[in-house]
């Protein structure tokens, strides 16, 4: 008994220490009152150095926090309890956010480094006019494979995955939106369609894929790909050149049918505590040095034009990362298909996942 | 001295405990299924969790967790007999504990290295002249990892109760005539009953919801009710149909403990 007493007292005064610590740590580095910044963004989606030198550049502490999905950012920021500063949103959740009065309007004269974004980016159509969001990063949704597996073959449609050759070959990724949508570009149809019966043909189409699926995976797929654990696999522009640079054997392709286009845009959440703060981080990260780094360390597809010139010119003249505008003409961005819909999608993709073949 | 004011103090907190914790959840968890996808008052995912898909899903999940607590027990009910007759058995017993305190996400990520085309065990399988198999995202590499993942947790309540279990009953046992096998399930086991049943419940119950490692390990070839509720919360934010199969999970989970709480005791 005694014992065990001891043992309590321990673990009581050991916490009570780290917790003295920890609040002398953060009130030294100045973790303290509104000289605060918290973003919240993708993992690993931001050069850590760009936060030092925003840090040294502004004197603002910066939190960092990640999500892991638009839902789960979104909910959140909804439910209240937190200050986030920034957060990064991507193209249909900026209108769902717009629509739950969520974002707090931007203020364009304080952020004048935005004459350095490609026009190609601006006022599109889930922010006329660029009123709440600033681009951050965009890309595309295609096929990972690794043609020396494949013994040469090329991938160039969403088609070319039903080939019976590629048996036990595919990596999916463990979303609703992506693969149906996945299933609706092979027949056709829009990414956003939400006809019933385009619906069940797409998904009559999937569950004869499901002899060629190997698996139905989440980040992991990076390293299953780069490892050559299957040969094919869906995913989006960043991953694949990230994975692409831990195997020089892969390729990536946007199919021919087409795909998904994306755009995730900086947003100030109505949880702002530091809203000048918050404009000083938007504008530092439209600086196109800034951006530059950032896009060469993230591997997805910076919006800035000035930056482009500062990275390396197989970078920006890559096809793969940074398609021609003829081409992502022709992609599709996603759009809030309302709750009802996107239950449906997703009821459909469980029972795709329960087909065996 | 215990007054009777002292009493109700003490089980004061615990009520408060359990009606915090266990009692309000729960009701809550109910009250959340009584509402579709747009907040209105229905029963529609009580009639959906009867169609074909969430019944599958149930008796695969079923299915899944029975065959994992089995194996599960196979192994572990023989490893904590042996242990109870080894010189330093707290040791040896420490040994099968501490890899329940590494992180299971941890442990899930270097099974997927090990399982791997160019995996440690793929390699043992050429050695020995099997030939290259897939191991990963097959139902054999699930219940292989949540069989792992279960056994500390199996053998520390039947240790526990072996090693309560007084050793002059099995030499009165022997005395009296009884072979081996006869008193191992004439006395031995009888009196080890109910660090099995604990052991059957901490393993059946987390197996019957595990969620991560169908996606990690079975890469969603198996799909649990577990999957399919992070899924509704998550992505669809159906919080209703995510509710309701919380709600039969809970019921699956009363009744099992109800059936290996009041079997009769002994034979």
């Amino acid at each position: 008994m005694k014992k065990l007493l001891q043992f309590f007292l321990t673990i009581v005064i050991v916490s009570a220490a780290l917790l003295m610590v920890n609040a002398n740590l953060n009130s030294s580095q100045g973790y303290s009152g509104g000289n605060t910044l918290t973003v919240y963004n993708w993992g690993d989606y931001i050069d850590p150095d760009l936060i030092k030198k925003f840090e040294k550049e502004t004197g603002i502490k910066v939190i960092y926090e990640t999500f892991d999905s638009n839902e789960a950012m979104m909910t959140k920021i909804e439910q209240g309890g937190t200050n986030y500063d920034i957060a990064i949103p991507s193209d249909y959740t900026i209108v769902k956010m717009v629509k739950k009065g969520l974002l707090v309007p931007l203020d364009h004269s304080k952020l004048p480094n935005l004459v350095h974004i490609d026009q190609r980016f601006m006022d599109l159509s889930f922010d006329p006019g660029n009123k709440y969001s600033m681009p951050y990063f965009w890309g595309t949704a295609g096929i990972v494979y690794n043609p020396k597996m494949l013994g040469g073959k090329k991938i160039t449609s969403w088609n070319d995955l039903w080939d019976p050759d590629l048996k036990n070959q595919i990596l999916l990724v463990d979303s609703a939106r992506e693969v149906i949508g996945m299933g609706l570009n092979s027949l056709g149809y829009s990414l956003n369609d939400t006809n019933k019966q385009h619906l069940l043909a797409a998904k009559k189409k999937l569950d004869s894929l499901m002899p060629n699926v190997k698996a139905i995976v989440g980040d992991e797929i990076k390293i299953l790909l780069a490892n050559e654990e299957a040969a094919v696999g869906f995913t989006w522009s960043g991953e694949a050149s990230e994975t692409i640079s831990n195997n020089e054997d892969l390729d990536y392709v946007v199919p021919k049918e087409g795909s998904n286009v994306w755009f995730d845009n900086m947003v100030i959440p109505k949880t702002v505590k530091n809203i000048g703060g918050a404009h000083k981080f938007i504008n530092f990260m439209l600086d196109p040095k800034n951006a530059a780094k950032n896009a060469e360390y993230v591997g997805y597809s910076t919006p800035n034009k000035k930056a482009l010139s500062y990275m390396p010119k197989d970078v920006v003249k890559d096809k793969r990362f940074y398609p021609a505008p003829e081409l992502t003409d022709k992609l599709e961005v996603y759009e809030d298909l309302g709750k009802k819909n996107i239950a449906y999608f997703n009821e459909l993709f469980l029972e795709f996942k329960m087909h065996q073949d | 001295m215990e007054s009777k004011l002292s009493r109700n103090l003490y089980s004061f907190s615990y009520f408060l405990w359990i009606v915090i914790f266990v009692i309000l959840p729960i009701l809550l968890i109910v009250y959340y299924s009584l509402f579709d996808i747009e907040g209105n008052f229905s029963f529609v995912n009580y009639q959906k969790f009867f169609t074909a898909v969430y019944l599958k899903m149930t008796l695969s999940s079923f299915w899944y967790a029975f065959l994992i607590t089995v194996i599960t027990f196979l192994i572990a009910y023989p490893t904590a007999y042996l242990l109870t007759k080894t010189k330093h058995k707290q040791f040896w017993l420490l040994l099968i504990i501490v890899p329940s305190w590494i992180n299971l996400l941890l442990k899930a990520y270097a099974f997927l290295g090990i399982f791997g085309t160019y995996g440690v065990a793929n390699s043992f399988l050429k050695i020995i002249g099997m030939g290259e198999q897939q191991i990963l995202f097959t139902d054999f590499s699930f219940v292989f990892v949540s069989v792992y993942i279960f056994i500390p947790f199996m053998i520390l309540p039947i240790f526990n109760s072996l090693n309560e279990l007084n050793p002059t009953l099995l030499d009165a046992a022997r005395d009296l005539g009884a072979s081996a096998w006869t008193a191992f399930y004439r006395v031995i086991f009888p009196l080890t009953i109910d660090g099995v049943k604990s052991g059957w419940q901490v393993t059946f119950i987390p197996a019957l919801s595990l969620f991560m490692l169908t996606r990690l390990i079975a890469g969603n070839k198996v799909i649990t009710l577990g999957t399919a509720i992070e899924q509704q919360f998550l992505v669809t934010q159906d919080w209703g149909m995510g509710s309701t199969i919380a709600v039969f999970l809970i019921l699956i989970m009363i009744l099992f403990m109800f059936l290996t709480n009041t079997r009769k005791r002994g034979v």
